[in-house]
């Protein structure tokens, strides 16, 4: 669909601060309050679509960046305003600790997070490549006039695609409270990591983004590991910058 | 002469420039009607208001006596209204087969989708023939014989196709028009661009001729073929 939203790390936090706070006022764990927490983000995103984006669709390019940097900065912003800049905290998530793969440590709130965004992977893929509603939101965003000759109501088409993008990081922002701290900036580094990996597997491809994550993720690991902790994410922007200087449609191409 | 699609007094803007100035014409059921004029007459934007792409600033589109302008596109086509765009503009990254299954996605074509499926695909074998291909990988008349399939899946009473004849080889071109006399014997109205006037008039009945956003002539294939003003406008004589 040709537009990135830039306010996609504070979508992230918006998602982390409703689970943080269905733990800390209604004592709901992250689990539970993950379904909220895409509940409440997609409807971000439907209301970001029709309350903003369609408005600048049609506008010049810099319109349509500085429409969602500018969304980025106000709900960061409004977030410091509301809840202050404090890191906080879910205490005893029903998952801690850890558990062990081999000679291989892994924390069990991260394995989860693992294990739910592979099944949103295939959900989301399942949807776009088979259901008749994800073929016509391919279609739009392949060619929005020809697929409004179809019959396809091509404006609810890019809500729905707002919606499921802000839904898929409701789900990530509930995962990631469990076993991460929440405030107003966390949403800067996952999404410039988000970026990296879109941009490494190649916009619109949803399997090589699922590859490109892992390889992030490794390059991330490995990078803290044998080099210094201090620079893993120079190691990765290092990894995108040499992506988008010799392979610009991405490691896998487009689609 | 009861008209399917009448198009009357059509003012159209792209931006602050107008394009379309008054522009009229009308398509009785079962023609085949050819939309002639040099490049930048308005042509394609005349379809494209007609299917809802665009939106008029004044003017009327009736279907079958009942008013259409202004509606969007995605409700057009639920009308009766197929219109194939200009270079066929299939979807590039999906398979030839959900392209032309998205071509029955309005509500009103999804019943009876599968038999719609089979008698497109027995006047363009090439549908289930590539079906597994991405589109983007056909050729272009393979490609243009996709897009009419998906816009003939809406089961539509007008089939307005632009400039279908671009840029293929001849033999590809008389086994296109044979396709559209084809649609055409099936009982589906036709209208469509074609800046090659020896080409047009011989496949439509009647043709208008746009230029500079104004409809400035109009008649029988044979007319239009004797005819100083056709001359004129498309050999500069």
């Amino acid at each position: 669909m040709e537009i990135v939203n830039f306010a996609h790390g504070e979508f992230l936090m918006l998602a982390m601060y409703v689970a943080f706070f269905a733990w800390a006022l209604g004592h709901l764990d992250p689990l539970l309050a993950l379904p909220l927490a895409v509940l409440a983000l997609a409807a971000l995103g439907w209301a970001t679509y029709h309350g903003l984006i369609r408005w600048v669709l049609g506008g010049p390019m810099l319109a349509q960046i500085f429409a969602t940097f500018g969304l980025a900065v106000f709900l960061r912003a409004g977030a410091q305003f509301l809840w202050g800049v404090d890191f906080r905290v879910v205490q005893d998530p029903w998952l801690g600790g850890r558990v062990a793969l081999g000679p291989v440590f892994v924390g069990l709130p991260q394995l989860a997070a693992s294990v739910a965004a592979l099944v949103a992977f295939l959900g989301l893929w399942r949807f776009l490549a088979r259901s008749e509603t994800g073929v016509a939101l391919q279609a739009t965003a392949q060619d929005r006039q020809a697929a409004a000759l179809m019959g396809v109501d091509t404006d609810r088409m890019y809500a729905l695609g707002w919606a499921l993008g802000a839904g898929c990081v409701g789900a990530a922002g509930a995962l990631l409270a469990m076993y991460f701290y929440v405030f107003p900036d966390v949403g800067g580094t996952f999404a410039l990591l988000a970026y990296v990996t879109v941009a490494l597997g190649g916009f619109g491809n949803v399997p090589a983004t699922l590859a490109a994550g892992v390889v992030v993720g490794l390059v991330e690991v490995f990078a803290g590991l044998l080099l210094a902790p201090a620079i893993k994410y120079a190691v990765v922007f290092l990894l995108y910058l040499a992506i988008v200087l010799w392979r610009p449609q991405g490691l896998f191409g487009r689609w | 002469m009861r008209a399917l699609l009448e198009v009357r007094d059509l003012d159209v803007l792209l931006g602050d420039y107008q394009v379309l100035w008054g522009a009229r014409l009308a398509v009785a059921p079962g023609e085949i009607v050819a939309l002639l004029g040099p490049n930048g007459a308005g042509k394609s934007t005349l379809l494209n208001t007609v299917s809802g792409l665009l939106r008029p600033r004044a003017g009327a589109i009736t279907l079958d006596g009942a008013p259409i302008t202004g509606l969007p596109a995605h409700r057009i086509v639920g009308r009766g209204v197929g219109h194939v765009l200009e270079r066929r503009r299939l979807f590039p990254y999906l398979t030839v087969r959900q392209n032309v299954w998205l071509g029955a996605y309005h509500p009103g074509a999804r019943a009876g989708r599968e038999a719609q499926f089979e008698r497109v695909a027995r006047l363009f074998p090439v549908v289930t023939a590539r079906g597994a291909q991405l589109a983007h990988t056909l050729s272009g008349g393979e490609q243009q014989m996709v897009a009419l399939a998906r816009g003939l899946m809406a089961r539509p009473r007008l089939l307005m196709i632009d400039e279908p004849f671009l840029g293929l080889a001849p033999r590809v071109v008389a086994e296109l028009a044979e396709a559209i006399r084809a649609i055409n014997r099936e009982g589906v109205t036709i209208l469509f661009i074609e800046q090659n006037v020896e080409l047009a008039l011989s496949l439509a009945g009647r043709g208008y001729v746009l230029e500079s956003g104004r409809s400035v002539l109009d008649g029988t294939a044979e007319a239009l073929r004797r005819s100083p003003g056709v001359r004129r406008i498309f050999l500069g004589g």
